[in-house]
């Protein structure tokens, strides 16, 4: 059985369609990729998985329902959003950052551990714990998100344009932090713009368009179809 | 007697009302950009309320200690102001939390009047006097006169203001009330309950208000329908003096308003050469207001208004 499953999802903003209907399917230990150009409705469909946006349609999370639920709810049952623009809480300290990803918990010795677990996977925000998290750079940024979410020790992590805004050489250490968290058994659903980095972390992968999937298939695969190359790899 | 050392004690007494009343209006800002101008209001019924009780206590037992009796006022007083404040938010702003931002404002200015002839009715027009049930020990420092009155309320607003700094810096309820202030979308994604938190800042400001309320009216003797207006208004003048949103400002704010409203009202009249007396000390509050909208509108302690992270 899936651990996420999207029915139906449709989210709108005033009278424009975002996202028109979409099913999604993400099993256990996957990292699955949906991808697609500017304005295709992926970060909507993001949004409307965490019940931001007022989605219409059916998420699933292991056969639970969670599209009545209020955002926070959704978070506390184990989904994680690293959002577009990355979210960090500037006038926070990255200390704070961490703490607020672990809110919804209350296994004090286990939020301990996985916060030491944080600072050795990013010795970089071990240095600026005492620093407002507003005052770090970018990449800095982009990966006290990724550690915030993780803080939380959710059954799935969905990514919402990591690469987006950062110097080549941070984009591909974000990814290799990414591939990190997968191979530990991190579920995860990524969305990028970056289509060839995307495919190349991901097992499988969907393709959006206009508020819709039109293609999905084994990341190997969809590398591999003309039409994703010509649209989406530059070729 | 030094009236400038004189008028510096009171300002800080008066100041140290002001700040406490003004960190509900920064509170509140802070996370919802909202003026809440009924909150000078649940000042007043914090105080109506706190009288009511001195005022039955003292009917069925007249001999009851009188520290005793007020701080019984002040126990029910707090709460009840916490379960107003939890209303009006609930009623009267929530359901216009996506509105356009004038419509809770004027809002916000109707739950203040509504307030306002509430408690006329219930109170009636006439002034309450508080009794004179408290200790009035007076002590001499470098030339003025203070009062165990005005030592009691600048120690418990010092203690007021010290215990909402921990809870706002140290608590896991504090960090998700600073994280909501910066993205309510944020917050929620990392599964806090944002309504909650929202209704727990009107209550916590609502708390500080009613002890604000029954400090100025053993003050001043009195409490009036109409006295939330005057003093929310200073006290919003001093949230901005402050920095609006920002809750060290507001109690610098606070404490400063009140010094320069009594230094104003002492030396006014030389000033003028006796054309204005203290009495134009209210002049001063509006006229720190018009200026530092002028010259800093983002307070002493303020951040630019612009930046969301």
């Amino acid at each position: 059985m899936s651990l996420l499953s999207v029915h139906g999802l449709k989210v709108a903003y005033g009278g424009i369609q975002a996202v028109r209907g979409i099913d999604l399917e993400v099993a256990e230990g996957e990292l699955v990729c949906l991808i697609g150009a500017n304005g295709a409705g992926k970060s909507s469909t993001l949004k409307g998985i965490m019940g931001l946006a007022h989605p219409r349609g059916e998420v699933l999370l292991a056969g639970e329902r969670l599209h009545k639920l209020p955002t926070h709810a959704i978070a506390a049952r184990g989904l994680a959003l690293v959002p577009e623009g990355r979210g960090v809480f500037g006038r926070l300290t990255v200390a704070e950052n961490l703490d607020m990803g672990a809110y919804a918990r209350r296994d004090r010795a286990g939020i301990q551990a996985d916060l030491a677990r944080a600072y050795d996977l990013f010795p970089r925000l071990a240095e600026r714990r005492a620093q407002l998290a507003g005052t770090l750079s970018g990449g800095e940024q982009q990966m006290l998100a990724i550690a915030r979410a993780l803080m939380g020790r959710p059954r799935l992590l969905l990514l919402d344009e990591p690469s987006m805004g950062l110097a080549p050489l941070m984009v591909r250490k974000i990814y290799e932090t990414i591939t990190m968290i997968a191979a530990e058994g991190v579920t995860l659903l990524l969305v990028e713009q970056n289509a060839h980095l995307a495919l190349k972390v991901s097992q499988r992968a969907y393709v959006m368009e206009s508020g819709e999937i039109t293609l999905s298939g084994s990341s190997a695969e969809l590398a591999a179809n003309p039409r994703v190359r010509a649209a989406y790899l530059g070729e | 007697m030094d009236i400038f050392t004189q008028q510096l004690i009171n300002g800080l007494v008066l100041g140290s009302i002001y700040a406490l009343v003004a960190l509900g209006y920064t509170m509140v800002y802070g996370i919802l950009e909202l003026i809440n101008f009924a909150h000078g209001e649940v000042t007043m019924i914090g105080a109506m309320v706190a009288l009511s009780v001195i005022g039955v206590l003292l009917g069925a037992s007249p001999d009851l200690p009188g520290l005793m009796v007020v701080i019984a006022g002040l126990l029910v007083a707090i709460p009840a102001c916490m379960a107003l404040a939890f209303g009006i938010e609930k009623i009267a702003y929530r359901p216009l939390r996506k509105a356009p931002r004038l419509a809770p404002l004027i809002t916000a200015i109707g739950v203040s009047i509504i307030l306002q002839n509430v408690a006329m009715l219930v109170w009636g027009r006439q002034y309450v006097s508080f009794p004179a049930i408290l200790p009035r020990g007076q002590h001499e420092i470098l030339g003025a006169h203070i009062t165990d009155l005005q030592i009691a309320i600048v120690v418990l607003s010092l203690l007021s203001m010290a215990g909402l700094w921990l809870l706002v810096e140290k608590t896991r309820l504090g960090r998700a009330m600073r994280a909501t202030a910066q993205s309510k979308e944020v917050a929620e994604l990392m599964g806090v309950n944002v309504d909650r938190v929202i209704s727990y800042t009107f209550i916590i400001g609502a708390a500080i208000a009613a002890i604000a309320g029954v400090m100025v009216s053993a003050y001043y003797g009195l409490a009036h329908y109409y006295m939330g207006f005057m003093l929310g208004l200073k006290a919003f003048s001093a949230a901005v003096l402050g920095g609006i949103g920002n809750i060290a400002g507001a109690m610098l704010g606070g404490l400063l308003l009140g010094v320069i409203e009594a230094l104003g009202a002492g030396y006014i009249g030389d000033l003028t050469g006796g054309f204005l007396g203290s009495h134009y000390q209210d002049v001063f509050a509006f006229l720190v207001l018009i200026l530092v909208l002028v010259f800093r509108p983002s307070g002493l302690l303020g951040e630019r208004v612009a930046s969301r992270a």
